[in-house]
């Protein structure tokens, strides 16, 4: 392994088990109390036809069995607390650890959604405060904390869209979308019964205003725009896309995934937009949690304000109502008032930044994606040469000509000790490395990331099967993903059961 | 600003390393006719003592979940949640990670969620199930949506049983391509095979949606009703279960009866009620509509080496790839909390998955016989239940669930009235494993004191 840097393979290697592999019959994890009660027999209690019949195979573990089993899988994750993580567009932040614990309050944490309204004042309260406050940072009108992700958040926009032309007596087909879109952003079009269109980008990856003009018409519903781009760039044009789509009728929906270059520097409000949705799991530092739970809260103009989901939350003197009679409101998103869990977390974190920490969240963010752009376009130059806000994206192509791809070198990331960037997005760049450090990196984390793609340059020229060939210091190495397509086990089947 | 990664200082060492002379260069992009003159509205900020001041304060203004015993159900459940479930997520490990698209550095996510598509297919009988959804209301509504498009039918009818929370979601999820939704009629609390039957005529019916157990607690006669439903075959509408995993050890699975898909809530395996979110959904279904399956799947993989690992699959059915085509829009789920809900059931095992069922069998048959004896209660529907029951009140329910809150610091279930009009004087009553006979008791008394 010539060539790596001592500590490089430092990461444990490991099997990876399963619990099912750590069962032992007769094991459990954990005791209930004792009955202190009569007993109720489940053939008194459950007709014949709705009994279990035959018990779920699951594992029987003691609850130390349980814990090393658990702590060796986590082992074998790369994370946030472990070293830069630099997905573009995910935002990757420290995830305050304060915040768990206040989550962990027991009269916020335990509190039941269907408990008398005098009873969870407190609760209604910090909702009502969190909302109020991300209405602040964006600049709208009203808000709602249902969403239970950015997805779910553009779903409701879209939904929002089509009930404003509904209430007045319009249809519109079609939302159009930049071509450096989230993938996110054409499905959620699709689900609301939309139609995108895609607009094309100038050379600088920003919407072309001239190629916008000829697509917008009678029809457009709305635009669904990503401000910075997921280029990093920002859509300085953004109030004239905005007048455009109003001229005919049409909304301006914002993605906003990319906030974190925008906090306390400008507001989605004052560029037109009408409706916009918040990643908490990414600007405001709540945990990503492996894939989630997130929460998207969608704000809007105030014309838009009764068409939000039910139930509110509303502020009536001291006193905090939730309120369910909203004639024109899409209908319910989720099934109590959001993920209050998510909005405490939110809300501590911008309670201990207040608005000059939040200002220099976004200005950390700027600063860091361009100390690191800088420093990393000699070995991957930079799609758009120019300064960008809280991400940029590098390219990969030529690699090419040493029969090294993108994904190679972002495997090859992974033996230094740092998670890749986003792959092969957005699709507008080809080979594409979408890279967005984070307020959180210090210098020398970014010299140490800049180094390691350096390295890794020049390993594709001097030795490109080191790089094909990586991760090699992984717990397991590139895993054949065309093969577990084709065979498709995706459970565990005890021996001697005929597999699923 | 311990959060930051840069001082004032640093940051001027590095614009000067980058060859820029002022932050606002990096910043020309933006116009100034857009950018903010001033601090945002907001408070200052707080340090974590003045953070943890503020906030046990705003806790204080609530309800105390640890003294207060809760007979709270409808959807979210005060069950036991073992002390091990917290130590480990909150590993960094764990809940700093993100979605695991590089499978080489994420081996403990995924072969988590292979364990859990695992134990999902266990519980529900069924042969594949997703890596989670946001929630049961979610998970439901595409549910019904994989119905729709796998039978090109629209027709969707809802059980009455069904909660109104959950069909509201549904409703707002389906009406994305013009829903059809019909609510069918209730009998004594449940959905009679004859009024299935009796639906089913007319225009093809893609799926049918029945909880289990439903909203009043009530057992729907599920195997009667996948009977109504026909012989299996393309013909056959989608019998889509909605069913509480808890449940799981002691009824039947939904893929037993003849369920196309099963689909619920994760919050009673090991989730804290977190005042309704978030929770986590979970989607089981057959192995014939693996493609139509929204939300990630996690495979078992090989590398060049022969070592067992795991990765994400099927991804051309996800939005990063298909887009506008993809079979849903989600992307984040709810992977910690799915977490939280494979170690529970890793802790319970199959036998303690059956006594916590047991238990909530006993308790609340033990509580309806004790809440029937205070003068004036009376039941409101015969048959069997599972974990709860609805009680008619000589007064209206809200009332009293006030006057017993305040008397007795007992939360003593939820009133009716709050979904569904004329139901102002019925309460449900929810009873765990976590309701000592001591506490039933004390119920019955305060109810009994309440209602003098």
């Amino acid at each position: 392994m010539d060539g790596l840097l001592p500590e490089l393979c430092a990461t444990p290697a490991g099997s990876v088990d399963l619990i099912f592999d750590a069962s032992l019959p007769g094991h459990r994890g954990y005791r209930f109390p004792a009955l202190d009660l009569p007993e109720a027999s489940i053939e008194g209690e459950i007709p014949a036809g709705l009994r279990r019949e035959r018990a779920p195979h699951l594992p029987e573990v003691t609850e130390p069995e349980a814990a090393r089993h658990y702590i060796a899988l986590s082992r074998l994750n790369h994370h946030v607390d472990r070293s830069l993580y630099p997905l573009g567009s995910c935002t990757m932040k420290y995830n305050p650890k304060v915040n768990e614990d206040l989550a962990r309050i027991p009269g916020l944490g335990l509190l039941h959604p269907e408990a008398p309204e005098t009873a969870v004042q407190g609760m209604l309260e910090l909702l009502w405060h969190a909302g109020e406050a991300l209405r602040a940072i964006v600049g709208m009108d009203a808000i709602s904390l249902h969403p239970s992700a950015g997805a779910q958040g553009e779903m409701l926009g879209m939904q929002l869209v089509r009930g404003y032309h509904r209430r007045r007596g319009r249809t519109k087909a079609k939302v159009l979308i930049p071509d450096s879109a989230h993938g996110t952003n054409p499905a959620s079009i699709a689900r609301a019964g939309f139609t995108p269109v895609q607009v094309a980008s100038r050379a600088d990856g920003r919407i072309d205003l001239a190629a916008l003009e000829d697509l917008i018409g009678p029809d457009t519903a709305a635009i669904m725009i990503t401000n910075p781009s997921t280029l990093g760039l920002f859509e300085g044009e953004i109030r004239e896309i905005s007048e455009r789509i109003h001229a005919v009728d049409g909304l301006v929906y914002m993605d906003g995934a990319n906030l974190n270059a925008l906090v306390g520097l400008a507001r989605p409000g004052d560029m037109g937009v009408d409706i916009v949705h918040l990643n908490l799991h990414k600007t405001f530092s709540t945990p990503h949690g492996g894939g989630g739970p997130g929460a998207g809260p969608v704000a809007v103009r105030a014309p838009l304000a009764e068409l939000l989901p039910v139930p509110q939350i509303e502020r009536d003197g001291e006193r905090y109502r939730i309120v369910s009679d909203r004639p024109h409101s899409v209908g319910r998103l989720h099934s109590y008032y959001g993920n209050a869990g998510v909005m405490v977390r939110a809300y501590a974190y911008i309670r201990s930044l207040g608005p000059e920490g939040l200002r220099a969240v976004s200005r950390a963010a700027i600063v860091n994606a361009n100390y690191l752009m800088r420093k990393v376009e000699g070995a991957f130059p930079v799609a758009k040469r120019e300064a960008c806000m809280h991400e940029f994206v590098s390219t990969c192509v030529w690699t090419r000509q040493h029969e090294v791809r993108n994904i190679d070198v972002a495997k090859r990331l992974l033996d230094y000790g740092f998670h890749a960037p986003t792959v092969s997005f957005p699709l507008i760049v080809p080979d594409a490395l979408m890279i967005e450090p984070t307020e959180s990196e210090t210098r020398r984390s970014l010299d140490g990331f800049a180094a390691a793609l350096h390295a890794i340059a020049a390993e594709v020229r001097e030795r490109p099967e080191d790089v094909r060939g990586a991760p090699h210091c992984t717990p397991v190495g590139r895993l054949d993903e065309a093969e577990a397509a084709r065979r498709l086990s995706l459970r565990w089947t005890p021996p001697g059961r005929r597999g699923a | 600003m311990s959060y930051l990664g840069h001082s004032p200082d640093e940051e001027a060492q590095m614009l000067t390393a980058m060859g820029v002379g002022a932050f606002e260069e990096l910043i020309a992009q933006v116009p100034p006719a857009l950018r903010l003159k001033g601090p945002l509205d907001l408070p200052p900020a707080l340090s974590e003592t003045e953070l943890r001041r503020l906030f046990v304060g705003l806790a204080r203004r609530n309800y105390d979940p640890e003294t207060t015993v809760s007979f709270l159900g409808g959807g979210i459940y005060d069950h036991a949640i073992p002390a091990l479930i917290d130590h480990l997520v909150l590993r960094s490990e764990f809940y700093t990670a993100y979605t695991p698209y590089q499978a080489e550095v994420s081996q403990g996510t995924l072969a988590a969620t292979y364990e859990f598509q695992t134990m999902v297919c266990e519980l529900t009988g069924l042969d594949v199930a997703n890596a989670g959804m946001y929630d049961g209301a979610s998970a439901a509504a595409e549910a019904l949506r994989l119905a729709r498009a796998a039978s090109r039918r629209e027709r969707v009818l809802l059980a009455a049983g069904v909660h109104p929370r959950v069909r509201e979601v549904v409703r707002t999820y389906l009406d994305g391509a013009e829903g059809r939704l019909e609510i069918l009629p209730e009998s004594e609390g449940r959905l009679a095979p004859e009024a299935l039957r009796q639906a089913l005529a007319g225009e093809p019916v893609a799926a049918v949606l029945i909880q289990q157990p439903n909203r009043y607690g009530l057992l729907e006669p599920l195997d009667a009703l996948s009977a109504t439903l026909g012989t299996p075959g393309p013909a056959r509408p989608h019998l889509v279960v909605s069913a509480d995993p808890i449940s799981l050890g002691v009824l039947a699975a939904p893929g037993a009866l003849g369920a196309e898909s099963a689909v619920g809530d994760l919050q009673s395996l090991g989730v804290p009620a977190q005042f309704g979110g978030p929770t986590a959904g979970y989607f089981a279904t057959r192995r014939a509509h693996l493609r139509r399956l929204p939300g990630r799947l996690v495979a078992e993989a090989r590398d060049h080496a022969g070592r067992r690992g795991f990765t994400l699959t099927l991804q051309t059915r996800e939005q990063h790839i298909r887009r506008e085509k993809a079979t849903s829009n989600i992307c984040t789920n709810s992977a910690l909390i799915g977490l939280r809900a494979t170690i529970y059931l890793a802790l319970v095992g199959p036998s303690g998955l059956r006594e916590v069922g047991r238990q909530c069998l006993a308790r609340a048959r033990y509580a309806l016989e004790r809440l029937l004896e205070v003068p004036g209660v009376t039941r409101v529907y015969p048959g069997p239940f599972f974990r709860e029951f609805v009680v008619r009140l000589p007064r209206p329910a809200a009332e009293v669930v006030a006057r017993v809150l305040e008397q007795s610091g007992i939360l003593a279930g939820i009133p009716l009235a709050r979904h569904q009009d004329g139901r102002e004087r019925d309460l449900l009553v929810a009873v765990t494993e976590k309701r000592s006979r001591e506490e039933i008791d004390a119920l019955a008394a305060a109810l009994s004191r309440a209602l003098a």
